[in-house]
């Protein structure tokens, strides 16, 4: 392909070339500007692997011992103590489906109270926005982390930890849903003659509904994942064995509690699937799952 | 309907039998949903009534831990007088450069984190796509490897890590990068199931190898999109990087878990409301830069 097709003369091309000038190349400034940037990003990473101390003597060794230590899981043994893990591990699902529906009932009121069409008060709003994005932005481990400061270590403090911090998430996501009713089903319910109240028990509430049990179903499954580590700062479940198997050097035992997790969390995600699946269908919301989770 | 329209009578009695026949399905359909949400109801209560005896809740904690907690973050606040609000602040925020200095180390944790989870998840997901995959076995040990790397949470990841790396932020990149990789793998090979099938046909009509099909069909159509999901797995992966520190593995969380440990009430305070400005910042910023680009896709 490297001469030109007979029917284009170079004069034809050139012509070309000069009307469309971007179809052909960047205009020096802009690539300037590409270069500098590309370069800036370059710095950034050399200036991260400098401070991260990502020395290569340093990788390969690690990576040579993680190998080693995947060799020590293999096989894989419950150690002798199957009933124990396998109550850690439903311990750890019990944790994220109570914080889960903890974090559900409280969003409902304070989706509410944060939907601009229902309280319609703008510093209120605003405020009560910051206030679930400020919860949001505190990860789960370190509410639990206070949890067990306060109630004491346990599954207890575990549960605190994800329905506190899931309540900022989900209110959010309620709030949003509630903003984007339909008007034509709250402006009937109005024209019959109801109170605030009735507006939202059957005007909004069997809109938003399903797309909220959706999204509460979403949240389950990623607290499923979760609930796995929170144990690591002594807030029950698997999380607690697995640390304390890492500390004491139980390769095969922590093998084990891997796929224990592996499995569950693969069935909690099929179940939930199943069950999104089938609200979606009954619902005629749009499947839209918030990404922005695990 | 000829032959009955004939009759009367027997209009009537048609109808009467299309009428019990209405009348006996919706009955029977009004009694599977109340026997589904019997059973559905009955299968909930239980669940909740196993959980609440597993993790060992019942109402009389509730009431003590609720309190409890209010007054801990009442604890945590700092005392800011109106007339030396200043040096107020100033006692509040004494240790802010080194703070600072781990707080940068928490964001380039998760950034270094998504640059590898990114790369890795753009290497994988082609051949983790069911439309581009050279070969079903590759796809299937493509996507497993994927389904491992997101199930197990970073944190897991990081505990092995550290164990093998050594303390310090590296184990954490690491391990943010493998579970990101997992993650926006899958979400990558999604987007790659869901291309237009035109340009792929052309470069195949014309001739081109895989590589040539993924680099001139493929990636063009999915790198807006591609670009968006890294920007908010940036942001998730800030929140997860500051918890990190909790194990030994670099950035703000190790300070966070001496105070909070340590009843260091006020610091705690000082270092949440730090973290919770800086994730808001970060989220500000990817936003606007998810907004410019689907923009930017918008006009095209």
């Amino acid at each position: 392909m490297t001469t030109a097709p007979a029917h284009l003369s170079k004069a034809e091309i050139d012509a070309c070339q000069r009307a469309l000038p971007r179809a052909f190349s960047r205009p020096p400034v802009e690539r300037v500007r590409m270069a500098v940037g590309w370069a800036a990003f370059a710095g950034l990473i050399a200036f991260c692997l400098w401070r991260m101390d990502f020395a290569p003597q340093r990788l390969w060794q690690g990576f040579g011992k993680l190998g080693w230590l995947l060799q020590l899981m293999w096989p894989p043994w419950h150690g002798g103590w199957p009933g124990e893990f396998s109550y850690a591990m439903l311990q750890t699902l019990a944790m994220a489906f109570l914080g889960t529906m903890l974090a559900g009932l409280a969003a409902v009121p304070l989706g509410f109270l944060g939907a601009r069409n229902v309280v319609p008060e703008k510093f209120f709003h605003f405020g009560l926005r910051r206030l679930f994005d400020g919860i949001r932005g505190i990860d789960a481990l370190i509410w639990a982390l206070m949890f067990v400061n306060v109630v004491g270590l346990g599954p207890f403090a575990g549960v605190m930890a994800i329905a506190i911090s899931d309540s900022g998430t989900l209110a959010k996501l309620f709030a949003e849903a509630i903003e984007n009713v339909e008007r034509r089903q709250i402006d009937g319910v109005w024209a019959s003659g109801a109170n605030r109240l009735q507006v939202m028990r059957f005007g909004i509430l069997p809109q938003v509904l399903p797309v909220t049990l959706s999204h509460a179903l979403y949240y389950f499954e990623s607290n499923t994942r979760s609930a796995t580590i929170l144990g690591v700062v002594g807030a029950g479940g698997i999380g607690l064995q697995l640390a304390d198997r890492i500390r004491v050097n139980n390769w095969d035992e922590v093998g084990f509690l891997l796929i224990m997790i592996l499995v569950a969390v693969t069935i909690i995600d099929l179940i939930s699937k199943i069950i999104r699946l089938r609200l979606i269908h009954a619902g005629e919301a749009p499947p839209e799952a918030p990404a922005a989770a695990h | 309907m000829t032959t009955v329209s004939g009759n009367p009578i027997g209009a009537a009695v048609a109808a009467d039998d299309a009428i019990t026949a209405f009348e006996r399905r919706r009955r029977e359909l009004n009694r599977t949903k109340r026997v589904q949400a019997v059973a559905f109801g009955g299968l909930f209560l239980a669940a909740v009534v196993g959980a609440l005896w597993l993790s060992e809740v019942s109402v009389a904690k509730f009431v003590e831990g609720f309190p409890g907690l209010v007054a801990y973050i009442h604890g945590t606040l700092p005392e800011i007088r109106t007339e030396h609000f200043v040096a107020d602040v100033a006692e509040w925020y004494w240790g802010i450069g080194r703070w600072l200095s781990l707080l940068l180390d928490t964001v380039l944790m998760a950034f270094m984190g998504t640059l590898f989870g990114t790369a890795g998840a753009f290497l994988m997901c082609f051949p983790a796509s069911r439309n581009l995959t050279p070969h079903g076995g590759v796809y299937v040990i493509c996507r497993r490897l994927l389904d491992i790397a997101r199930t197990v949470p970073e944190l897991v990841f990081a505990l092995i890590f550290v164990y093998a790396f050594g303390l310090g932020p590296l184990p954490g990149v690491l391990a943010i990068g493998v579970h990101s990789m997992g993650a926006l793998g899958k979400l990558f090979s999604e987007v790659n199931e869901n291309i237009a099938p035109g340009p792929a046909d052309g470069v195949r009509a014309a001739g081109g190898n895989w590589f040539q099909l993924v680099r001139f069909a493929v990636v063009p159509q999915v790198l807006p999109n591609f670009a968006s999901y890294t920007l908010l797995r940036f942001e998730i992966n800030v929140r997860a990087s500051s918890v990190l520190g909790f194990i030994g593995a670099g950035g703000i969380g190790q300070e966070l878990y001496t105070v909070i440990r340590q009843f260091i009430y006020v610091d705690i305070s000082a270092l949440v409301a730090l973290l919770i400005l800086t994730v808001a910042l970060i989220d500000i910023t990817c936003e606007q830069l998810r907004r410019r680009l689907i923009g930017a896709q918008g006009l095209t």
